[in-house]
């Protein structure tokens, strides 16, 4: 009774697997983008760049991701007049920025927390500003980052899950349309629902323990 | 007569209100090695970390083979030095560090050969062949692939050194290169210096507590007492003849330890 | 801005009726950390247990609640709990709320509680236990009251977290600030204003919240890093 049950939902469920994947990739992405943006321009000579970047930091952790993606949501055909084509954009811009603005302090904290003493060395053996940025500070700083990345991603992954509350068919809508059919089964759909974001979680729980090995392994007291 | 390579003219650094350095007037000619010497707080490492570029002087003038190194001309004016001038003028100094400072994410073969390739634009293999020679002198032939943090203290200071001079520096600076050592290794490292010391025509400026050592490999001796060159000599000049008061109670302290 | 996109008398209009949800807004985020602080507990004192396939399913667990979706556990908590035959119950949004935020949560706190356990000197242990004190009294008089005073920033940061998870309540129907905004933007159709009162209230109690937890940081830091600072200027003094 319950395996058959558990047949019935499980493709039900995988409809949504596209759009759940393809909305953590693509926020992803731009969230590791702004993340570098924003973490060097912070940490720019220039004020104006400085405060700036700040702004966009603080805001949007300052906020929910729930209340910008409604706000985003409503705002970005009135405030524009554009229409983006699908609330799939929506979702991936609110969840990107968001966690954009998270990651952009790991950035920031571990290009800063890169032993002082190696930039010295570096300019001990001549290297410019850019080759000190490209050659040393950079590479011991990205092993840093690594961890932290890992788990802004699997945040990021749950934080897909709302975009089902701007109509996105992700693997959570199926769910809550299968509830709202056959009430007495919510039980199953739910605990199938979370076990779905669980497998999908589980190569960035692995990625991540990866990550931090790396980031013990390369950054010690040189 | 020779020229010195290094002048340092009435040099002045202060960090904030703390006065470091009061007027330091010194010359340093090619070959020599000058042993920086004087107790904790006199400023003999802002000494060197001004001719690295590592700090920057309050007042006065440093030339470096006839170049002022921390000011440049623009319009008939000497303004300060911008990060090219700096680049363009200490080309020729390289450093050691009390905390070795090796890149732990590269190999010890990589860290002797990033800058040569980077900096100097030199070809790779030629860099490869001269970081090993490299190595090798300093008895670490067998470590090129591993990385800094299996290497104990010692070991890590003697790539440090290795590194310096695959970027064949007409000066180079140490700075307290033993101080952060365990006992049973400074030995190991000294002896690499002595080795440089002995058979490459670089000059060298030591600062160090190593004293007998310093005394033993050093043309110059500089004794430094708050923030002023208050003797300065050969080793024997300084040590026997001196009669300057503090640097008496200075070395006995050393003698009695 | 476009006068048509924007209207400044919405937004008066909207204001007092958004602040109405500040109540509960704060009251949910309040009860909700005191659940995680509690039951973050469990997990720590679940985790020292040495069975090991058992401390296996309960480090697993504790993954599987932290890496799914807050959303999804909280629909479950209020739609599907009540189905479950024999132990099933109706709850209310707001309890429902403070259950799923709860547990949630609840696993990254343990975590903390645990780092701070383990940063407790080894000598305090068996200092422990030459005085023979008991296990109670060993936990109670010697090891937490040096392990969680440190813990405080971190959990100071994760009671802002919590606060801003808040409005995934409004979905389960909590009438905190979010879902007060949404009800007044489906009445009038006019989400942007009340949507920006929203995110202006939550920048206004959470900015200033981390600036005061950073401070407490740095004075925490100083303070029990006190020792190691001592030991530094005694070697510096040295040489």
């Amino acid at each position: 009774m319950k395996i058959n049950a558990i047949i019935d939902i499980f493709p039900q469920l995988l409809k949504g697997l596209g759009v759940t994947v393809t909305v953590l990739i693509a926020s992803a992405l731009i969230a590791y983008f702004m993340a570098f943006i924003a973490g060097l321009c912070r940490l720019s000579n220039n004020i104006i760049i400085r405060k700036i970047t700040g702004f966009y930091v603080e805001v949007f952790r300052g906020t929910s991701l729930i209340v910008q993606l409604f706000w985003l949501f409503y705002a970005i055909p009135m405030l524009f007049g554009i229409q983006l084509g699908s609330n799939w954009w929506t979702g991936v811009i609110a969840i990107g920025l968001n966690y954009g603005a998270y990651l952009s302090e790991v950035v920031r904290g571990s290009i800063q927390s890169v032993a002082k003493g190696q930039t010295e060395a570096a300019i001990a053996l001549n290297m410019s500003r850019f080759q000190r940025m490209r050659i040393i500070i950079f590479p011991q700083a990205v092993r840093m980052m690594l961890p932290e990345f890992g788990n802004y991603t699997i945040q990021m992954l749950k934080g897909t899950a709302l975009v089902s509350l701007i109509g996105l068919k992700d693997v959570l809508y199926y769910g809550d349309i299968m509830r709202s059919t056959n009430l007495s089964q919510a039980p199953l759909i739910y605990l199938l629902v979370l076990v779905f974001y669980f497998i999908l979680a589980l190569p960035l729980i692995w990625l991540t323990r990866k990550g931090e090995s790396i980031s013990r392994k390369g950054v010690a007291s040189g | 007569m020779v020229e010195p390579i290094v002048k340092y003219r009435n040099v002045h650094k202060a960090f904030g209100d703390f006065k470091v350095l009061k007027g330091i007037d010194l010359d340093i000619f090619p070959a020599e090695k000058i042993a920086v010497i004087g107790p904790s707080g006199s400023g003999k490492t802002t000494i060197i970390r001004m001719l690295m570029t590592l700090e920057e002087p309050t007042s006065g003038d440093i030339i470096v083979d006839g170049t002022n190194l921390w000011k440049m001309e623009k319009n008939g004016e000497l303004i300060r030095a911008n990060e090219k001038h700096l680049r363009d003028v200490r080309g020729d100094i390289g450093m050691v560090f009390q905390h070795f400072n090796l890149f732990p994410h590269m190999t010890i073969l990589e860290n002797c050969m990033s800058a040569p390739i980077h900096v100097k634009k030199e070809d790779k293999n030629e860099v490869r062949e001269r970081a090993i020679q490299m190595l090798e002198r300093v008895g670490l032939g067998d470590k090129l692939n591993n990385y800094p943090n299996q290497l104990s203290g010692g070991q890590k200071q003697r790539v440090a050194m290795a590194r310096a001079l695959v970027m064949r520096p007409k000066i180079m600076l140490f700075d307290e290169v033993t101080s952060a050592l365990d006992p049973e290794l400074v030995g190991e490292v000294l002896e690499v210096i002595r080795d440089i010391a002995r058979n490459d025509d670089m000059a060298m400026v030591l600062v160090t507590h190593e004293m007998d050592f310093a005394l033993d490999i050093a043309d110059k001796v500089l004794f430094l007492d708050e923030g002023v060159i208050a003797e300065q000599g050969t080793a024997s000049e300084v040590i026997e003849h001196s009669t300057n008061e503090r640097l008496q109670t200075f070395l006995h302290r050393f003698r009695s330890v | 801005m476009n006068s048509t996109y924007w209207s400044w008398d919405t937004f008066s209009e909207a204001l007092p009726i958004v602040l109405k949800g500040l109540g509960i807004t704060v009251g949910l985020t309040i009860t909700s950390f005191l659940f995680a602080l509690i039951f973050g507990f469990v997990w720590t004192f679940l985790r020292r247990i040495r069975n090991k396939p058992l401390n296996w399913i309960i480090t697993w667990v504790m993954e599987f609640i932290r890496s799914t979706p807050p959303l999804v556990q909280l629909f479950f908590i209020y739609y599907a709990w009540p189905m479950i035959p024999g132990i099933g119950v109706t709850l209310s949004p707001f309890t429902s709320a403070v259950i799923g935020l709860g547990i949630h949560f609840s696993t990254y706190i343990g975590e903390i509680y645990r780092s701070g356990i383990e940063a407790v000197d080894k000598g305090q242990w068996e200092a422990a236990k030459a005085l023979n004190f008991s296990t109670v009294d060993k936990w109670r008089r010697i090891i937490l009251p040096q392990a969680l005073p440190p813990t405080i920033p971190m959990l100071g940061n994760y009671f802002i977290i919590m606060f801003k998870e808040v409005p995934l309540a409004s979905t389960i129907g909590v009438a905190g600030i979010l879902l007060m905004a949404n009800t007044y933007g489906a009445q009038n159709w006019a989400y942007l204003e009340p949507l920006t009162i929203v995110g202006i209230i939550f920048l206004l109690l959470s900015y200033p919240s981390a600036i005061l937890i950073k401070k407490l940081e740095i004075k925490m830091n100083t303070r029990f890093d006190k020792k190691a600072t001592l030991e530094n200027t005694k070697k510096g003094a040295v040489m």
